[in-house]
């Protein structure tokens, strides 16, 4: 019997209590270590289809009778819509509807920011939807824009109060502190810039709205589309089959699906309506900006006694305001901690989560900070990080932490530093910089998957979920193929649509495998029981006797051995079906990630260039299902990291609040050419306390200690102390010349 | 409208496209031919890389009516060695940008078969990827013919 518990969820470092139907799993966990199928390289489920182009993406979808979509977004950081005329828009050729403010979520009278939707048009191309734009004619109220977070903060305009949070005493331990180290520290704003940009397709069906989008979460497109539309919510269909990244952006509907959807109402047709990748640039999201002021204190042994924090984030004009704050609090064994955190409301684009939300910023400040520390205590950053290691969080038991771990296998690339140095000369500088992280990663429940095998002895997991480009197919029907002893070619994964799967959990928050490979996992295993129990009656054993392996039912004397097939196959057009449900995670403990990043640099002190050599990732996430699958999670955070520390910055025009950097030529993400040498490695020991799996998410983990790995091991190379992402080379000549001014006044420049 | 004549993937294709529609836009539109992705628009990213005569191009930026010769999309190397050497080395995340990093880099091989690591960071630097395959595209490419 399913049993009703009130338990806690966390998405992207945000909780909520919620009400959940959990069924008993009596699954235990496989041992750890590689198995038949889970924990070996396997390529990915649909490569080939996507690296073919076959791969249908809502780009690419094209239905009869389509219209286009276009936006009309305010050329004012902040501006009302005082009267607006669409006639004109309306008279023009091949233009079918239009739509002004109030008329769609999403378009609203007030613009908060250059760039925000007020008005739309669908007609019969994009080509004459965007000449309509121009037609329609707007009275602006311009209002009072604010662009400096620093400025909201001391005007109250934030989003919801402060956050602060205290334990200990943490005036009375600064003040007993040995050393005490200050610095501020500030990251830029950056976008996700998925190559797919933000787009729908929306389709009327008779009563059943169907929603195709480029999305990290069918569900809750489905709720946020019911709910502004008053529909229940199986009269809509979210559907996406592939889906061209998102990396925290894409987690729910956005006005380009409310637009599509209510101009398809309107006009009896589908609508798309999709971003162009300058509207990508400028409003559909970013990682915001932040301003850390930091404090730690410590004794002459190395003992952290107390942390502090006074955190700004620029959040814009809507979002929420990330745990920046989190590593400060989570990360090291300190009993005297105390963190205040606004989140500043200004008229700029809005935040969206943005790969660990808070905890790429917040461990960028906190582990230069610990690095400074080690700095002035001379103690080496490895022991100081070492002799602080959390054993709680905050009072609360891990399910698992294997950083001491991790620590132990980053030695050997922290060894390398001495032969690294040694490479230096006049102009380049050569050093070695670590960084720590922390984050969660559990997952949790509701979600559901069902298994359905044939006579033909194959097996299809069937689950509303969607993958974004994660591997997802490929870890779900691995952990299906080990369950029910299948080779893996004989298990499929038919997701992405919410009309033909149960309910699956966001993609985002690490939560994809956590989340759905138990339910995964459960279905299957439901599946296979009903094989036995097939295969007994059939052929007159005793069912515990049997076992399925390599697609063969096989009694344990080895009297029976015989294809699942035949087993299935008497069935014929019959099929077996399981089901499986994800269970709680455990109460009364923290479920969260755990690494360590270990990276070499070269600096030109001439013209401040800084090239990234090598960086060695050491995480602990549980039980790794795909290790191929895995390695590309860690190269691709780490890619997306060294462009966040180094060259990606969204710049505003600091009078008008309009966007700069509107293309992929001014906002510069890495090449392939930026790319430094990547070595991987797992501890990869399963979490016994969480879930019949054992496994923990990946995705956000390997982005959030790169920036700090990189600007150590920056001050390592010259001494040079860089608080500011991202480190262009003026930011890096700027901190040379500080370092060399701090140098002639005899304080020590290197470390 | 002047009437358009391609040659795509060995095949003679003759539509009414307007003047300053660009290839992109033609190969996804009118021909069907949706494996060439359109991401930034704007010739900043390669995922619209096709070949003309075997040359990278961006078709994105390219007119249409100013194309002469042959146009090679993914469609027309499906059965190239690259396909199977990029998902063996997990080359592929979301996938957007693949196919244009396969038109790249089949160009690249065909000029070289055995690039280094320095030419393959060179001739494949204009084609973006956000999920950051790079180290695996780097793979592929060396293993092409494994």
């Amino acid at each position: 019997m399913a049993r009703l518990i009130r338990t806690e969820k966390e998405v992207e470092g945000r909780f909520e209590e919620v009400w959940l139907a959990v069924e008993e799993d009596p699954l235990t966990q496989w041992p750890a270590g590689p198995r038949d199928v889970v924990g070996r390289p396997a390529v990915r489920k649909t490569g080939p289809e996507r690296a073919r182009g076959e791969a249908r993406y809502t780009a690419d979808l094209r239905l009869p009778g389509m219209l286009h979509a276009a936006l009309l977004r305010s050329p004012h950081a902040h501006a009302r819509v005082r009267r607006i005329d669409l006639a004109p828009a309306l008279a023009l050729p091949g233009v079918r509807a239009a739509l002004g403010p109030g008329e769609a979520p999403g378009l609203d009278e007030e613009a908060g920011f250059a760039g925000a939707p007020v008005a739309a048009v669908a007609a019969d191309s994009l080509a004459q939807a965007r000449a309509a734009l121009e037609a329609i004619d707007v009275e602006w109220e311009v209002l009072e824009a604010v662009l400096d977070p620093e400025e909201a903060v001391a005007r109250g305009l934030l989003l919801g109060e402060p956050r602060r949070y205290e334990r200990g005493d943490f005036e009375r331990a600064l003040a007993e502190a040995d050393v005490i180290v200050e610095a501020t520290y500030r990251t830029q704003t950056v976008l996700h810039n998925a190559l797919e940009t933000h787009q729908a397709v929306c389709e009327w069906v008779g009563d059943t709205l169907v929603v195709y989008i480029s999305t990290q979460y069918l569900w809750g497109v489905r709720e946020e589309v019911a709910e502004a539309f008053g529909l229940p919510r199986d009269k809509v269909r979210v559907v996406c089959e592939y889906m061209g990244g998102g990396f925290g952006a894409k987690n729910g509907a956005g006005e380009y699906a409310f637009v599509a959807a209510e101009l398809a109402r309107r006009t009896g047709r589908p609508v798309r309506c999709a971003l162009t990748r300058r509207e990508e640039n400028v409003a559909a999201g970013n990682r915001n900006a932040t301003i850390q002021k930091l404090v730690v204190g410590a004794r002459s042994d190395g003992t952290i006694v107390a942390l502090g924090g006074e955190f700004v984030n620029a959040v814009g004009w809507s979002g929420w305001s990330s745990s920046t704050e989190g590593p400060m609090k989570m990360l090291y064994a300190c009993d005297n901690v105390r963190t205040v955190t606004y989140g500043a409301r200004i008229n700029t684009p809005p935040m969206k989560a943005f790969r660990a939300p808070g905890f790429v910023e917040g461990t960028f400040g906190l582990e230069c900070l610990i690095d400074e520390l080690a700095a002035r205590l001379d103690i080496d950053p490895l022991e100081l990080r070492r002799r602080n290691d959390a054993h709680t969080n905050d009072g609360v038991p891990f399910s698992s932490k294997n950083l001491a771990e991790c620590y132990r296998l980053a030695e050997k690339h922290w060894e390398r530093r001495h032969e690294v140095r040694a490479r230096s000369d006049a102009t380049w500088r050569y050093g070695v910089g670590m960084a720590s992280q922390i984050w969660y990663g559990g997952g949790g429940p509701p979600s559901y998957a069902w298994a359905r095998v044939g006579s033909d002895g194959r097996a299809t997991i069937v689950t509303a979920m969607q993958d974004i480009g994660t591997g997802t197919r490929t870890a779900m029907a691995q952990i299906a193929a080990e369950e029910l002893g299948f080779p893996l070619d004989r298990v499929d994964v038919a997701l992405g649509d919410t009309a033909r799967g149960p309910y699956a959990s966001i993609s985002a928050g690490s939560s994809t495998v956590p989340s759905m490979g138990p339910a995964v996992r459960a279905a299957a295993a439901d599946a296979k029981r009903q094989i036995l129990e097939l295969a007994a009656q059939r052929y007159g054993l005793e069912e515990r006797a049997l076992d399925v392996r390599d697609g063969m039912v096989v009694s344990a004397d080895g009297g029976l051995s015989v294809a699942v097939e035949e087993v299935v196959g008497l069935l014929e057009s019959g099929q077996i079906l399981g089901k499986g449900a994800r269970g709680p995670n455990p109460a009364g403990m923290s479920v969260l990630t755990f690494g360590v990043q270990v990276a070499e640099v070269a600096v030109d002190v001439e013209t401040g260039e800084v090239r990234v050599l090598r960086v060695a990732a050491i995480h602990d996430v549980g039980r790794i299902v795909n290790p191929l699958g895995a390695r590309s999670q860690v190269e691709g955070g780490i890619i997306q990291g060294v462009g966040h520390t180094l060259s990606e910055q969204r710049l505003l025009d600091p009078e008008t609040g309009q966007v700069l950097t509107r293309t992929l030529d001014a906002y510069r993400m890495p090449t392939i050419a930026d790319v430094p040498e990547i070595v991987c490695e797992f501890v990869d020991r399963p979490d016994e306390h969480l879930t019949n799996l054992g496994s923990k998410g990946l995705g956000e983990p390997p982005i959030v200690p790169v920036a700090a790995a990189i600007a150590n091991a920056i001050r390592d190379a010259t001494g040079a102390e860089v608080r500011e992402l991202p480190i262009t080379r003026e930011e890096m000549l700027r901190a040379l010349a500080a370092a060399r001014e701090r140098e002639r006044r005899g304080a020590p420049a290197a470390v | 409208m002047p009437e358009l004549r391609l040659r795509v993937n060995g095949e003679e294709h003759v539509a009414d496209v307007p003047v300053g529609t660009s290839l992109a836009q033609v190969l996804r539109e009118r021909l069907g031919l949706t494996g060439t992705k359109i991401a930034c628009n704007e010739g900043h990213c390669g995922a619209c890389t096709v070949q003309l005569d075997g040359v990278p191009t961006l078709s994105c930026i390219t007119l249409a009516h100013a194309v002469e010769g042959e146009v090679t999309t993914i469609e027309g190397l499906r059965d190239h060695p690259l396909v199977q050497a990029f998902v063996r080395a997990d080359a592929v995340q979301c996938g957007f940008c693949t196919p244009g990093q396969i038109v790249s880099a089949a160009a690249l091989v065909a000029a070289n078969p055995s690039p280094t690591r320095e030419e393959i960071r060179h001739r494949m630097a204009g084609n973006i990827c956000r999920c950051g395959t790079y180290p695996r595209i780097e793979e592929a490419i060396l293993t092409w013919r494994d």
